[in-house]
């Protein structure tokens, strides 16, 4: 037989025929072995927004995507996609939208930056929060302040933390609001909030005012002047005002007003 | 009674600069009574205990103030008479944490009771001396603060045949130990031969470091007319020789199972002031409520050894010996390899208060510690008394691998701080340890309460 026959022809045979008798197995095995998937997965998937932050509790999108078809789980705990994602998953699911929930960003409820600020001691050791405040309570005179060495930062799936002059500060148009970082603060100052909302407390001190004056110049002294003017979008947990974000809060005044300087817009 | 050089030697261990000759001569004095004392109620290792005076109370000194609350846990006493004026907080303590604290204004007439004393305590009953131990409010007094009743009372299936009394004070500056070994050896004695009663153990082993030739001889002395198996184990000056694991291994040889506990190899170590505080509380019904601190450090004036009553400020104590000589830079709360920096002297003292270093910015390295990567030297691996490998578990802990540290035995680490004296690189590597070990415990602790 001719060299080129038996050399070309004969393997290209030989592994094409391979490959039609392999395909016919697999088309026959699909047929009685297929695992149906839902299609419904894939759906929400896509309404998914694919970031893998972990911020709605589960492994990733593709997770969250099964759990949600398979296992019941929520549709809105996915805080990067919104309420707009929410309800293209309610409708991929055949339910009635819940309630539009409002986009929400984390805060971190401290302004005593350095220069406010009084640091009692010099710390030396790991640059990280929980290190630092397990060294007899953090270097900050403060009990409550933040302590600025940046575990939120470093936990921040999409980097929307900065520390700056000694305390963290999270870029509010970034934030995606996955809460990782309101879980490793060891202080717990960082608190997830309504995007929209616009005035603040940005102080977690429960100190009386005088102790508060004493360690930091922007702290809350509990002198409940911003608990009258605002209604009851602002309360007093003791000596500290907080802010009610379900009330609407307009009265921009009050930031001028507040003696501690720690009433701010963000 | 024989006096013999250890014949074993633990693997690893350093030799730091021990600074005792500052305070080792000062003869221990008693402070005046501070103004106020603020007597915390977790002095120990478990449950706080619970107040039981309000404010305003009058209380007599070695009066009941604060009840034991579970097992794991010890009863407080008042040091002093005087008057309830708060149930507060203290200051944020050298664990990091604060407690709740018995305020107390010390008055006149100083009225006390005390704990009916068990005079004849050879023939009394095993289970009244250890009803009494845990009375008196006795706890391990090198520093963890372990509860002693709990110590001495071993499960059926663990017969204890050898007590060890702990007087190797390997931690460099401290020198209260060294002092009670000098002025009460009678009392460390008759405590000794409580115990050894209590637990019903055959031998009693003396340990104390070389570098404390006068503390061996007046324990001789002391300890000569002791009956039975007694004898006086002079150790090698090497730290942590004073770690309970390490000193079994340097007296008896035997090695305590990873996770065990020094009973499951027939052996309970005491700390020789503890063993004085069990004296005390048998034959005089003296409740725990003073003990023996070293202020000391170059910052200090006259480093001293003060008979303290718990509840007085790191303040006092400072100025008992006549105030700072310059700008204490790091103010360590217990001795400088294992205890605390503390950030403020109006810290409270404690039944596990051993000392407190003052230092000034020259002696003390206050910026001395770096992120900076490991350089694979294999020192740390050297100097650890564990055979662990602390580069390997500090570079697990950055990286937040907890599973990682775990299989690298992380939990066996015993936080001596071996390995980051001697790191070159200066990676704070006990400090790391000492996270990943408290993450792993929250993690166990949530993985516990799930279940």
């Amino acid at each position: 037989m001719d060299p080129v026959i038996t050399s070309v022809l004969v393997p290209t045979l030989c592994v094409g025929g391979c490959g039609l008798a392999s395909a016919v197995a697999l088309g026959i095995a699909d047929k009685f072995l297929s695992v149906p998937e839902d299609p419904r997965v894939q759906a929400v998937l896509a309404a998914l927004p694919g970031a893998n932050c972990g911020g709605c509790g589960f492994a990733g999108c593709a997770d969250y995507a099964s759990a949600i078809v398979l296992h019941g789980a929520e549709a809105s705990l996915c805080a990067p996609a919104g309420s707009a994602g929410a309800a293209a998953i309610a409708q991929v699911m055949g339910q009635a939208p819940g309630a539009a929930a409002e986009r929400k960003v984390a805060l971190v409820l401290c302004c005593g930056d350095e220069t406010e600020a009084v640091r009692r001691a010099h710390y030396n050791g790991i640059t990280d929060c929980a290190a630092a405040h397990a060294t007899a309570g953090g270097d900050k005179a403060c009990a409550y302040g933040c302590l600025g060495y940046g575990s939120c930062a470093r936990v921040c799936p999409v980097n929307a933390v900065r520390v700056e002059k000694g305390i963290a500060a999270i870029d509010k148009e970034a934030c995606i609001a996955c809460g990782k970082c309101v879980k490793v603060c060891p202080r717990k100052l960082v608190k997830l909030v309504p995007a929209s909302a616009q005035i603040h407390v940005l102080c977690s001190s429960k100190d009386k005012g005088p102790a508060v004056k004493k360690v930091c110049g922007t702290g809350c002294i509990g002198c409940h002047m911003c608990a009258k003017k605002a209604g009851d979008a602002i309360v007093m947990d003791g000596s500290l005002a907080v802010v009610d974000y379900a009330k609407e809060l307009k009265d921009t005044e009050i930031i001028a007003k507040c003696p501690g300087h720690c009433i701010r817009k963000a | 009674m024989k006096t013999t050089s250890s014949p074993f030697v633990f693997s690893g261990g350093i030799h730091p600069a021990y600074h005792k000759g500052l305070s080792a001569g000062e003869p221990i004095r008693a402070i005046d009574l501070p103004p106020h004392l603020a007597v915390p109620m977790s002095q120990h290792l478990g449950a706080p205990a619970r107040p039981v005076v309000k404010h305003g109370d009058h209380v007599k000194r070695n009066q009941l103030i604060g009840e034991a609350a579970g097992v794991i846990s010890a009863p407080v006493h008042a040091p002093v008479a005087g008057k309830v004026t708060g149930i507060g907080h203290t200051a944020v303590t050298a664990a990091g944490r604060t407690c709740e604290a018995v305020i107390i204004e010390p008055h006149t007439p100083a009225d006390a009771e005390t704990l009916a004393p068990i005079a004849d305590w050879p023939r009394a009953d095993k289970a009244a001396l250890l009803a009494r131990v845990g009375e008196a409010g006795i706890v391990g007094m090198g520093g963890a603060g372990f509860p002693t009743k709990v110590k001495l009372s071993p499960p059926a299936g663990k017969p204890i045949d050898t007590l060890i009394l702990n007087g190797a004070e390997c931690e460099p500056y401290l020198t209260s130990d060294h002092r009670m070994m000098l002025e009460r050896a009678e009392g460390i004695r008759i405590g000794a031969e409580i115990i050894r009663a209590v637990l019903g153990a055959k031998a009693v082993r003396v340990a104390i470091e070389d570098n404390k030739p006068d503390a061996i001889a007046a324990m001789e002395k002391a300890f000569a007319g002791m009956a039975g198996d007694v004898a006086i184990f002079v150790l090698a000056t090497s730290y942590p020789q004073g770690a309970e694991k390490q000193q079994i291994y340097s007296v008896t040889g035997r090695e305590v199972p990873r996770g065990g506990l020094p009973m499951d190899i027939g052996c309970v170590v005491e700390n020789v002031s503890t063993a004085y505080a069990v004296f005390d509380a048998v034959v005089n019904g003296q409740p725990l409520t003073h003990r023996v601190v070293s202020v000391t450090g170059d910052a200090v004036n006259t480093p001293s050894n003060l008979l303290v009553p718990n509840g007085a400020s790191y303040a006092d104590l400072v100025a008992a010996c006549g105030g700072l000589k310059c700008k204490a830079a790091k103010i360590i709360s217990g001795g400088p390899m294992m205890g605390f920096a503390v950030n403020a002297l109006d810290v409270p003292t404690g039944k596990t208060t051993s000392g407190v270093v003052l230092l000034s910015a020259a002696r003390a390295a206050t910026s001395g510690y770096t992120s900076q990567a490991c350089i694979s030297c294999g020192r740390c691996v050297e100097a650890c008394p564990m055979r662990l490998i602390p580069s390997e578990i500090s570079q697990f802990v950055e990286a937040d691998d907890i599973e990682g540290a775990e299989t690298v035995c992380i939990m066996d680490c015993i936080e001596c701080g071996s390995c980051a004296y001697v790191c070159p690189a200066h990676r704070p590597l006990t400090q790391h340890c000492r996270r990943g070990k408290a993450l792993i415990a929250a993690k166990r602790a949530a993985a516990a309460a799930k279940r």
